[in-house]
C-alpha cells in the first residue's frame, strides 16, 4: 500500500489568480445588481408614460381610468390644500388608526385561541366545526351588522379589521402549535419543564414562523377591514375618501386614495419584516433573490 | 443457561432484583390505534440494568425499541406489568431521568448555552448559577466557541454534543439514548462514542442506549438485549466482557470483539430477516 500525496503547486500563484476570478465575480454580482434595478426602473418608466400618453391621445379615456398626471395633481392637491372632509393627514390618522386597532385586537385574540386550541384537544375537536361555519361566512357582509349596531365612528370599523384578521391568524396560529416538534415538547419535558413552561419556551416559539407569517397577510386584511367599513359609512378616513370621490366620477381621487394606501400598507409591511427579521434571528438566512 | 464464549456470555432472565437502576419486570403494552384497533408494541418484556451499567437494545426496525425507553420515561404506561426506576415505581417524568434523542431536539430559537442551560432553568435554578454551569457543561463537550451560535449554525455532529451537554448537564442517574448517533457520519460517530463513553464513566449513571447498529452495541456495551422481530421481547442477552476504557477507533478490529459480534449477529440475522419480511407484506 503506497500513501499518494499531491505533488507542492506552486501556492503563490494560485492564490493570485483565486484573487482575480473572485475580483471578477464580485463585479458580476455588482452588474446584474445593477441590471435588476434599472429593468424595475424602465418598467415603472414605460407603463406611466404609456397609460399617460394614451390619455392624452384619448385612446384611454382619463375620465374613466385617470391619468398619472391628473392623480399626482389630486394627491398634490390634497396635500396642500386638503380634501373636502378636512386635511389628508387626518383621513390617513383615522384609518391607520382603525386599522391598528381591530389588527392588534384581532390577532392578539387569534393567537391566544389558537394556542389554547392547539394545545387542548378537547376544545379543539368541540369548537373546530364552529370555527368552520364562522369562517365561511363573508365577513365584508358584518360591515353592515356592525354599522348598525356600533354606529358611524371608529368602533364599527376596528370591530370589521378584528373579525377580517382574527380567522387568519388563528387559523395559522393553531396550526403552527399543532405542528410543534414532536421529540423538542418530550425533551423539554425530560429537561423538567412544567405544561406551562413548555407552552412559553416550545410551543409558542415554533409557532411564531406561522404566525408571522399570517401577520403578514393579515395586516392587508385589517386595512381592507378599515377602508370597507368608511366606505359603508363613515364621517373620516381614507375609504369616504374614495366613496365620495366615486361619487362625483372623480376617477383620480378614487387612484389617488388607492395610491396612497398601497404606500401605507407597503410601509407597515416593511416594519413588519424588520420586527420578523428581530424575533426569528435565529432562523438560518433564507436564499435571498438579488436587489430586494 | 448457556454459556456462548468467554467474552459474550449469553444471560438467563430473571426477576430483576429490587436495587437496580431500571427494572422492566414482564411488561406487555398495548394501546388501541387512531382506527380502533389493539395494537401490541412489546410483550412479556423483562430487563434489569443495575446502577452504573452500560445496556444497549438491539433488534430490528419496529420491534418496541423506543418503547421500552418511553416506559422507563413514564410517557408511556405499561399495560401490564411493572417498571420500576431507582427501586421505585414510574409514577412521573423521573428527575434522575436525561433522554438524548434520534432526531435534533435542541430547540432552534435558542442558542448553545441557551439549550444547555434549560434544563437547570426548567428546574427553577437561578440564572447565574444554570449559566455558570452551562458554560462549564459546553467547555467539558469542546464547544466553548460556540456558546452564542445557534443550531443551524453548527455542524450534525456538534448539535449531537450540545444535546449531551444539554442531557448532562442535569445529572441523570439514568441515561436514555435513543439512536442518538445513527444520523452521523462514521468518523463523528466514533468520536461521539468515545466522547459519550468519557462522560459516562465520569458520571457513573445508568445506560440504556437503543441502536439498530450492532457493532456500536456491542462496541459500548456492558449488556445487549437482542429483541424479536415485533411485538419485540427480549430474544437472549449478552454479557459483553470487553476490558475498559474502550477506544472507539480500535475496538472494531479486536479479535474478541469480532468474535462477539458475529455470535450476537447469528442470534439477531433471523429476526431482522422477520422483521423485513413483514414490513415488505404489510407494506409500512
Amino acid at each position: 500500500m503506497t500513501a499518494i500525496s499531491p505533488t507542492a503547486s506552486h501556492a503563490a500563484v494560485r492564490d493570485a489568480s483565486i484573487a482575480v476570478a473572485e475580483a471578477r465575480a464580485r463585479a458580476r454580482l455588482r452588474r446584474r445588481h445593477a441590471l435588476v434595478i434599472g429593468l424595475r426602473l424602465a418598467i415603472l418608466v414605460a407603463f406611466l408614460g404609456l397609460w399617460e400618453l394614451g390619455a392624452d391621445y384619448n385612446i384611454i379615456d382619463p375620465f374613466f381610468f385617470a391619468s398619472p398626471s391628473g392623480i399626482w395633481e389630486q394627491i398634490w392637491s390634497w396635500i396642500t390644500e386638503g380634501t373636502s372632509q378636512g386635511p389628508l393627514w387626518l383621513q390617513i390618522y383615522v384609518t391607520l388608526e382603525e386599522t391598528f386597532l381591530g389588527f392588534a385586537i384581532g390577532a392578539l385574540g387569534g393567537i391566544a385561541a389558537g394556542i389554547i386550541l392547539g394545545r387542548n384537544r378537547l376544545l379543539a375537536d368541540v369548537f373546530s366545526i364552529y370555527i368552520k361555519i364562522a369562517n365561511s361566512v363573508p365577513r365584508v357582509v358584518l360591515g353592515s351588522v356592525f354599522i348598525i349596531a356600533l354606529g358611524l365612528g371608529m368602533a364599527s370599523k376596528v370591530a370589521l379589521a378584528v373579525v377580517m384578521v382574527f380567522f387568519v391568524v388563528f387559523a395559522n396560529a393553531f396550526q403552527g402549535v399543532r405542528e410543534a416538534d414532536r421529540a423538542m415538547i418530550a425533551n423539554a419535558q425530560i429537561l423538567g419543564a412544567s405544561p406551562f413552561q413548555i407552552t412559553r419556551t416550545v410551543i409558542i416559539p415554533s409557532a411564531m414562523s406561522w404566525i408571522l407569517a399570517s401577520l403578514h397577510v393579515s395586516f392587508g386584511f385589517a386595512l381592507v377591514g378599515a377602508v370597507v367599513g368608511e366606505f359603508l359609512g363613515a364621517k373620516q378616513g381614507m375609504g369616504l375618501l374614495i366613496s365620495t370621490a366615486q361619487g362625483a366620477f372623480n376617477a383620480n381621487g378614487v387612484f389617488a386614495a388607492m395610491i396612497i394606501l398601497a404606500v401605507m400598507a407597503l410601509v407597515v409591511e416593511f416594519i413588519i419584516t424588520r420586527f420578523e427579521n428581530y424575533v426569528v434571528k435565529w432562523r438560518p438566512a433564507p436564499f435571498n433573490e438579488q436587489g430586494t | 443457561m448457556q454459556v456462548q464464549t468467554m467474552a459474550a456470555e449469553k444471560l438467563s432472565q430473571a426477576a430483576p432484583p429490587a436495587d437496580a437502576a431500571i427494572a422492566i419486570d414482564d411488561v406487555t403494552l398495548r394501546f388501541v390505534t387512531p382506527d380502533g384497533h389493539m395494537m401490541t408494541a412489546i410483550r412479556d418484556f423483562t430487563m434489569t440494568v443495575a446502577r452504573g451499567e452500560f445496556a444497549c437494545v438491539v433488534g430490528p426496525t419496529g420491534c418496541g425499541k423506543s418503547t421500552t425507553l418511553n416506559l422507563v420515561t413514564g410517557l408511556l404506561r405499561p399495560t401490564t406489568g411493572h417498571v420500576r426506576v431507582m427501586g421505585k415505581p414510574v409514577t412521573d417524568i423521573s428527575r434522575d431521568i436525561g433522554f438524548v434523542f434520534q432526531a435534533d431536539a435542541l430547540f432552534p430559537w435558542r442558542s448553545v448555552i441557551d439549550n444547555v442551560a434549560a434544563g437547570p432553568l426548567y428546574r427553577g435554578i437561578p440564572k447565574a448559577q444554570a449559566y455558570d454551569r452551562a458554560r462549564d457543561w459546553i467547555a467539558r463537550v469542546g464547544l466553548g466557541r460556540f456558546e452564542k451560535h445557534y443550531p443551524h449554525q453548527l455542524s450534525g455532529g456538534m448539535r449531537k454534543r450540545v444535546a449531551l451537554a444539554q442531557t448532562f448537564i442535569n445529572q441523570p442517574k439514568i441515561l436514555l439514548m435513543d439512536e442518538p448517533f445513527s444520523a452521523l457520519d462514521m468518523q463523528t460517530r466514533t468520536a461521539m462514542q468515545d466522547e459519550l463513553l468519557g462522560l459516562w464513566s465520569e458520571q457513573k449513571s445508568s445506560v440504556v442506549f437503543v441502536t439498530h447498529d450492532l457493532e456500536e452495541a456491542v462496541a459500548l456495551a456492558d449488556k445487549v438485549y437482542v429483541l424479536t422481530a415485533g411485538p419485540g421481547t427480549v430474544k437472549s442477552v449478552y454479557r459483553i466482557d470487553l476490558p475498559r476504557p474502550r477506544v472507539m477507533a480500535d475496538i472494531r478490529y479486536d479479535p474478541k470483539f469480532v468474535e462477539i459480534a458475529k455470535v450476537i449477529w447469528n442470534d439477531l440475522r433471523e429476526e431482522v430477516q422477520l422483521g423485513q419480511s413483514r414490513t415488505l407484506q404489510s407494506g409500512h
